[in-house]
């Protein structure tokens, strides 16, 4: 090997060994940056995003942090997310209990989004799913306790839909109402202006996200009665007429007389009157 | 070796002193300039430019977004709106005719961080160099790239990225942002010269291949001027890019500084006292074989 080829191999090796240590490095960069990235869309639960916001992965994804949402929230309540928070470093954020969506009609917010993270086919505010209202201390809220209270369901936009009251017995006093306020998800857009009312020290309806504030049926689940409904049969076997494994001239009707002895008027020894078979007896003697 | 006492005093003796400061403070002023149009808004109510340096929107009518960062959203499956892509659009032009790095030192806030850090190694002294080669930032830039295709939670690297951070937080909220500039102010301070900008920052990287045929470039056309100060070596930020132009007369090498490393800031016109350096066109070799007819003379004015 000549004098040059030994250089020229030298230079090689040292090119490839500062080739991978750079990569090994930017690798571990990457790693870093991937589990970084894992804690950081996990989001406190009363950090709500605009309305119009996609799914939060998709959001994360589509969100370029450029803040122009926050400018044109004509209420300013947006904020972004600082480094340290608990939020996504640059994304936007309201927090329903001091500063609530005050549900814009021409939605500025989501006009101003550049890439869609805000979803640019949300033309009607009602239609927008922020997060849900959700009653969480029915310990606290003083409707269960039989006051009259209703400011939740009285500051709401779409009054009545999203929350209504409904009306049930006061067992305490016996003689008075409850007037409970009940949440629907088919209207409420999770704005936020209930929690931000709410009178209590601390908030007894709250806005969460709709992945923490909804359950989930099973896929395969049906109700029968639904898909009946729906279908103008039943979609298992027909109903079979249930039997009852009872004495001969015994019936059973489940919905109306109860147990029926047929024939039993003429055949028992005993009277309809009870007094009778007790005082019987005492009238032979 | 250059003596840091007496770095440009040659081209103050020369030039005067805000000759010799020219670029250095235009530079500064368009940095500045803008994070202004940016604050009058908050500060004062007076709307001019809404948004930060991902996408803003200037009087209502001019939107402007970063291509670097719509790329890492569009990689993580986004479908931007029609005024996004006229604003890539608009800046992508610009850098590639001006120079892609122009972003590095007219317009990034980091670069008044780094230099500060590298005018304060100068005055220290600090002599520290590591072994992180130029060439991390595009590995760096393929990462950024790569991750929002393989990780959930999207454009990952604008969690904490410092150029984005920096500017928001002055624009929005600072946050703990500020602990990632002392942190990148430090390792440039301390650990390696011009290591972030010069060597770790994909942003830099995307924007350097943005404007690899940019037509904008500094020139040393008066390249047979020069006394061999090394000033110019000492004061730019990525001194490779210099000595193929001013010292390649002989190999036939053309005097412009080609090299899209280069961040056209200028600094080497400014501390040159010979006026070797110029602004210019890319093919600006053109004229220099035409003045090397006659005498040296002062370059060409941009």
């Amino acid at each position: 090997m000549s004098e040059s080829e030994k250089k020229n191999e030298l230079n090689r090796r040292q090119f490839l060994g500062n080739m991978l240590k750079t990569a090994c490095g930017v690798g571990l960069v990457g790693l870093g940056l991937g589990a970084y990235s894992n804690r950081a869309s996990s989001m406190p639960a009363n950090y709500i995003r605009p309305p119009g916001a996609l799914p939060e992965e998709d959001f994360l994804g589509a969100c370029i942090r450029c803040g122009l949402c926050v400018r044109d929230c004509p209420y300013d309540i947006l904020f972004l997310g600082e480094v340290g928070d608990e939020v996504a470093t640059g994304t936007p954020y309201f927090i329903a209990r001091t500063g609530p969506c005050e549900m814009c009609e021409d939605i500025p917010c989501v006009v101003a989004c550049p890439t869609n993270a805000l979803d640019h086919e949300l033309k009607d505010i009602e239609e927008s799913r922020m997060g849900l209202a959700v009653v969480i201390d029915q310990e606290s809220c003083i409707a269960f306790h039989g006051l009259r209270c209703e400011v939740c369901f009285n500051v709401c936009p779409i009054r009545g839909r999203a929350i209504s009251l409904d009306m049930q017995h006061n067992t305490r006093s016996g003689k008075h109402a409850l007037f409970i306020p009940v949440v629907h998800s088919d209207a409420c857009t999770g704005c936020g202006l209930c929690e931000r009312a709410c009178i209590l020290e601390e908030a007894a309806i709250k806005i969460f996200p709709m992945h923490l504030a909804k359950g989930e049926l099973g896929k395969h689940y049906r109700l029968g009665w639904k898909e009946k409904d729906r279908a103008g049969e039943s979609l298992v076997t027909p109903d079979t007429e249930h039997r009852y494994n009872l004495p001969e001239g015994v019936r059973y009707d489940l919905q109306g007389e109860g147990l029926i002895i047929e024939g039993e008027a003429e055949e028992t020894p005993f009277s309809s009157n009870p007094l009778d078979t007790l005082n019987s007896g005492f009238m032979d003697k | 070796m250059v003596d840091m006492t007496t770095l440009g005093d040659d081209a103050i003796a020369a030039k005067g002193w805000f000759k010799s400061h020219k670029f250095l403070i235009l530079r500064r002023l368009s940095q500045l300039g803008i994070l202004a149009l940016f604050l009058t808004g908050p500060w004062f109510g007076l709307w001019i430019v809404k948004g930060n340096l991902a996408s803003s929107l200037t009087l209502d009518v001019l939107p402007l977004t970063d291509p670097y960062v719509l790329l890492q959203a569009m990689l993580s499956g986004v479908v931007p709106e029609t005024a996004a892509i006229i604003g890539v659009v608009i800046v992508l032009l610009f850098y590639i005719l001006v120079g892609g790095r122009v972003y590095c030192s007219w317009v990034c806030p980091v670069n008044m961080v780094t230099d500060l850090a590298a005018w304060l190694r100068r005055k220290l002294g600090i002599r520290t160099t590591s072994q992180i080669s130029r060439t991390t930032r595009y590995w760096m830039l393929t990462l950024t790239l790569i991750l929002p295709l393989v990780v959930t939670g999207g454009i990952v690297w604008e969690l904490v990225n410092p150029v984005s951070m920096m500017f928001r937080g002055i624009v929005f909220s600072m946050g703990a942002a500020w602990i990632m500039i002392a942190g990148i102010f430090l390792f440039d301070l301390l650990v390696a010269k011009d290591g972030w900008c010069g060597h770790i920052c994909p942003v830099g990287a995307f924007y350097n291949l943005v404007g690899s045929k940019s037509l904008l470039k500094v020139n040393a056309l008066q390249r047979q001027a020069c006394n061999d100060c090394m000033e110019c070596y000492v004061v730019c930020p990525e001194p490779q890019v210099i000595k193929p132009a001013l010292k390649g007369e002989k190999k036939g090498l053309s005097p412009v500084i080609l090299s899209s490393d280069c961040t056209n800031c200028g600094r080497c016109i400014d501390i040159c006292a010979k006026d070797v350096f110029s602004y210019g066109g890319r093919h600006a070799i053109k004229i220099d074989e035409y003045k090397r007819e006659g005498e040296i003379n002062r370059g060409v004015r941009v």
